[in-house]
């Protein structure tokens, strides 16, 4: 059997500006073993078809330890959060989070925050006035995305710059480990008293909610009763809202930061979103599919052995799902490698797809919409000031670390 | 383009005429005009409404979530037809390509589609059926009448027949907190759709919402007051019940009378086509200029072993009139087979069951994922050492996978282990369809053999 | 408006439900149901809806958008 030595390179920051040329090579087997042990996807229909394969599981319990390269760094002293356990128990704690986060029990919690959503995008372009240059990422994408989840999760206004420095640490934990061993391990080590101090402080919170309930999510899953199974348990609830967190944090950044990007390197769909502002519910599908936020779905494992595309992927194997190359592949997208604001019939795996696709995403795709909305209309003759901008080491929430953006005036 | 000199005639100033203005229908009309056909193009339909969406009828529009007139279906362009609204198609005469309407005139065609769809089975005793609060439920101004009915809030409602339309109406009835009975001759709720092991489950769901469930009993009589309104029905097991409404769910009938004597192979189990959905002729001959789409079609399928089926689903509406449109004007190198897999939905008492394949031609079961008791599980179905069908209840995600291992005729059991595999799911059981000689409400999948011309109207499912 | 969903292609993902709640909802976890013929006003959120859908299952006339025009129901098996 055939392998290849590309995860190394996709996972190597040299190749993070543009990994979609390693994508095409790995194509050309859709389904290969990588020297470094787990097998990798990256045809469309094969990841497609893996994503709602039932002998594929995504419980972290089930990965042999040599194969817990991302996974080694999850807190060991909490359960594991829904998106890494299979169903039953990932169904029952993704119920439990969406009676209080979306329908059918509480179908307008998102919607109703499109206004301070607005306000937010709104406040933050103001305070570009009287500059001629903002890094996008530092000035806007990241304090966004973590003020709309405070509001969200119900976080007070005045503790957001605390969680704002535990959830960026924490999030960190997400990358495959680099570095010396020593720094490694301070990093391992940084991201633990991260979670601790969080976890503390949303223990605090979880418990002030249930004595006295707001209309937020913390206060739903801390007083949540009457239905037919059993309430999340406090470790349940610090587990999953950490993940809700990142998730919610780190990958909105991308895709507004990508977003920007993308149509500051196409002018014309820039020019078109400013004379039909309605292009930009198309548009960032296509940007999720052109760049999506996530790049690839690491550490899956196969219960049974599984054929498909063309070779037997054994039982107990690691999975690598590559979802960016997917979005690529020429078999199920005409012309892939075009940014087509408008592309029909555009399925892409932006946020996923199956039983674990991205529980965040109607929230994200409100936030991007109205970001690049608002970015688009009130900067002024906007310019990338470097192409390509920095990375952030991140290979699977890949984006740019710093994006810098020149203009002439912000308009009202 | 190789096309002859008459077909891009056809193509060009030819008329092509439709006989029913529903789902099939209209996406065949917009089919072929997307792919260029620039002549006449008529649409005859018995009903006075443009085309119209059915299933929100007993979902949403009973529910009263939405007006009962406004289910008209989008278009995907503008397709420039004449239309024959409210006229029904009442005569074909083949050899003078002419289609004869209930207001004696006649349309005259180079091509011609038949998506006339079924109707409501009617109760059979068509006194009692004249009664006032006797309903059945399959267009619009059924659904009006009827709505407006469950609005006045009646003492007791009682279903007939405990298929898809008729537990979606118990569902609606529980919805709105009026006490409802449904009387179904089977042993369970949809148990000839899906079985007696689903029908179970069926069962379970109707009972906890407060459905007054009798299974195993007929309906023998419905008597009214004299000024002819419902006052009480009388059941096979000796019992009555005082009710102001019936709904009458007892399955469809094929709008095929009209072409007795046409000469075209179709009968009470609707009009056979071949794969390509050119309709037969009473010799077995496919016809070159008529074609036929929807429910009221019945088409060889290779998946099971080129027997024909009749399906009553939304998405074979949509899928073969749009293979049907393209074969009307394509010469024959181009024309496609209809493939479609067999796929249906109903919501009902807040759950989502979904199906893939043609569960009635199984004769095992097994609950692969998820558990029965939880009322969210994926089943499939095993039909001679084969996955033939599956079913999901909460579980829609997983479905897609299951018609592969169907597409791909994968044994059954499947050998292999998955996700959420509980004890139940370890070995199969019979799937438990009630006698094939004994006709049940109707299963929405019909397989009627390989004879483009039978006629028997018992299901056999071998 | 006019809207139309392929229910048989709908898996549950719920996009339409978050984003345009007065025309869409859910019905328990998985089932839609949905206004088939929604009011202007409601024309952005049916758009957002349009666009979210993950398996392209809903069709709409008369919101403008070119990109609504996708053959969604074609006949691909699903």
């Amino acid at each position: 059997m055939t392998s290849v030595a590309l995860l190394g390179q996709i996972l190597d920051h040299a190749n993070r500006a543009d990994p979609y040329p390693l994508y095409a090579e790995l194509r050309r087997t859709p389904v290969v073993r990588d020297e470094s042990g787990p097998y990798l996807v990256s045809t469309y229909w094969e990841i497609h078809s893996l994503l709602h394969d039932p002998r594929v599981s995504s419980d972290v319990r089930n990965l042999a330890p040599e194969a817990r390269t991302v996974a080694g760094t999850y807190d060991p002293d909490l359960p594991p959060s829904f998106i890494r356990l299979d169903p039953p128990d990932h169904d029952r704690l993704r119920r439990l989070i969406m009676r209080t986060y979306g329908p059918p029990h509480t179908p307008r919690r998102v919607y109703d925050l499109r206004g301070e959503i607005s306000g937010i995008v709104s406040g933050l372009i103001d305070r570009f006035q009287g500059r001629d240059r903002i890094d996008l990422v530092e000035d806007f994408s990241y304090p966004f995305p973590v003020t709309v989840i405070c509001r969200l999760l119900g976080v007070p206004p005045e503790d957001e710059q605390r969680f704002h420095g535990w959830a960026d640490t924490v999030a960190t934990a997400i990358e495959p480990p680099s570095g010396t061993p020593e720094e490694q391990q301070a990093h391992r080590e940084a991201v633990r008293d991260a979670r601790h101090q969080l976890a503390a402080y949303l223990s605090g919170l979880i418990e002030q909610r249930r004595r006295a309930p707001r209309d937020d999510m913390i206060s739903g899953l801390a007083t949540e009763h009457g239905t037919d199974e059993s309430p999340m348990s406090l470790p349940e609830m610090l587990s999953n809202l950490t993940t809700l967190l990142i998730a919610g944090h780190e990958t909105t950044v991308n895709i507004i930061t990508n977003g920007m990007l993308t149509l500051l390197r196409h002018p014309d769909a820039l020019k078109q979103l400013r004379e039909d502002p309605d292009l930009i519910f198309p548009l960032v599908e296509e940007v999720l599919r052109f760049e999506p936020p996530v790049q690839l779905l690491p550490e899956r494992t196969t219960l049974d052995d599984i054929e498909i595309g063309g070779i037997t992927i054994p039982k107990g194997a690691s999975l690598w799902l590559v979802p960016a190359s997917g979005n690529r592949d020429p078999q199920r997208f005409p012309e892939p490698d075009r940014f087509l604001p408008d592309r029909p019939d555009n399925q892409h795996f932006g946020f996923g797809s199956g039983i674990h696709n991205c529980i965040g995403s109607p929230l994200a795709r409100l936030e991007a919409q109205a970001a690049l909305t608002e970015l688009v209309r009130r900067l002024d003759n906007p310019r990338l000031v470097e192409d390509p901008p920095p990375y952030r080491r991140n290979a699977v929430l890949r984006g740019p670390r710093h994006l810098a953006i020149g203009y002439d005036g912000i308009k009202r | 383009m190789a096309l002859d000199g008459s077909l891009e005639r056809l193509r060009r100033e030819g008329h092509i005429v439709v006989v029913g203005a529903s789902l099939a229908g209209l996406r065949a009309a917009e089919t072929l005009r997307e792919e260029g056909f620039t002549g006449t193009l008529t649409m005859i339909g018995d009903e006075p409404y443009e085309p119209y969406d059915r299933p929100p009828l007993s979902k949403q529009v009973l529910l009263g979530l939405v007006p009962v007139d406004q289910t008209a279906l989008p278009r995907r362009r503008a397709i420039d037809a004449r239309w024959r609204l409210g006229v029904a198609a009442t005569a074909l005469d083949m050899a003078a390509k002419r289609v004869a309407l209930a207001d004696d005139t006649s349309v005259e065609y180079d091509r011609l589609l038949i998506a006339t769809g079924v109707r409501s089975r009617p109760w059979p005793n068509e006194l009692e059926a004249g009664l006032d609060g006797v309903f059945v439920l399959r267009t619009t101004d059924d659904a009006a009448r009827l709505v407006h009915r469950l609005r006045a809030g009646p003492r007791r409602v009682l279903v007939i027949g405990a298929g898809f339309t008729g537990s979606e109406i118990a569902s609606v009835c529980r919805e709105r907190e009026l006490p409802v009975t449904v009387a179904e001759r089977g042993p369970a709720p949809l148990v000839g759709a899906l079985g007696g092991v689903i029908g179970e489950v069926a069962a379970e769901l109707q009972h906890q919402h407060g459905v007054d469930l009798r299974c195993g009993v007929m309906v023998t009589g419905l008597d009214g007051d004299g000024a002819g309104r419902l006052r009480r029905a009388h059941f096979s097991d000796g019992d009555t019940l005082d009710v102001e409404v019936a709904v009458v769910a007892l399955g469809a009938t094929r709008n095929t009378e009209w072409l007795a004597g046409s000469g075209l192979a179709a009968g009470p189990r609707g009009i056979a086509c071949d794969a390509g959905c050119r309709a037969f002729d009473v010799r077995g001959i496919v016809c070159d200029d008529v074609f036929v789409a929807g429910d009221v079609a019945r088409s060889p399928h290779p998946l099971f072993g080129y027997q024909f089926l009749s399906l009553e689903h939304w998405g074979n509406a949509v899928a073969q009139a749009e293979v049907a449109a393209h074969n009307m004007i394509s010469p024959g190198e181009r024309r496609r087979p209809h493939l479609w897999t067999p796929y249906f939905w109903s919501a009902q008492f807040g759950v989502n069951i979904k199906s893939v394949g043609v569960p009635n031609m199984a004769d095992q079961i097994l609950v692969s994922q998820g558990s029965l008791s939880e009322h969210r599980f994926t089943a499939a179905y095993g039909y001679q050492g084969r996955v033939i069908a599956a079913v999901t209840f909460d579980q829609a995600k997983w479905l897609e996978f299951y018609q592969r291992q169907i597409e791909r005729a994968a044994p059954f059991p499947l050998p292999f282990t998955t996700v959420d595999r509980r004890t139940e799911g370890m070995r199969p059981v019979p799937a438990g369809f009630p006698d094939p000689s004994v006709p049940s409400h109707g299963p929405e999948v019909t397989v009627s053999g390989h004879s483009p011309t039978d006629q028997r109207v018992t299901f056999t499912p071998a | 408006m006019r809207v139309v969903v392929d229910l048989n292609r709908c898996q549950g993902y719920a996009q339409c439900a978050f984003l345009a709640p007065d025309v869409f909802a859910m019905h328990g976890e998985e089932a839609l149901l949905y206004d088939a013929e929604p009011d202007d006003a409601r024309r952005t959120d049916v758009l957002r809806a349009v666009a979210a859908c993950p398996v392209r299952a809903i069709t709409v006339e008369g919101a403008g958008g070119r990109w609504t025009a996708d053959r969604v129901g074609a006949s691909n098996g699903a």
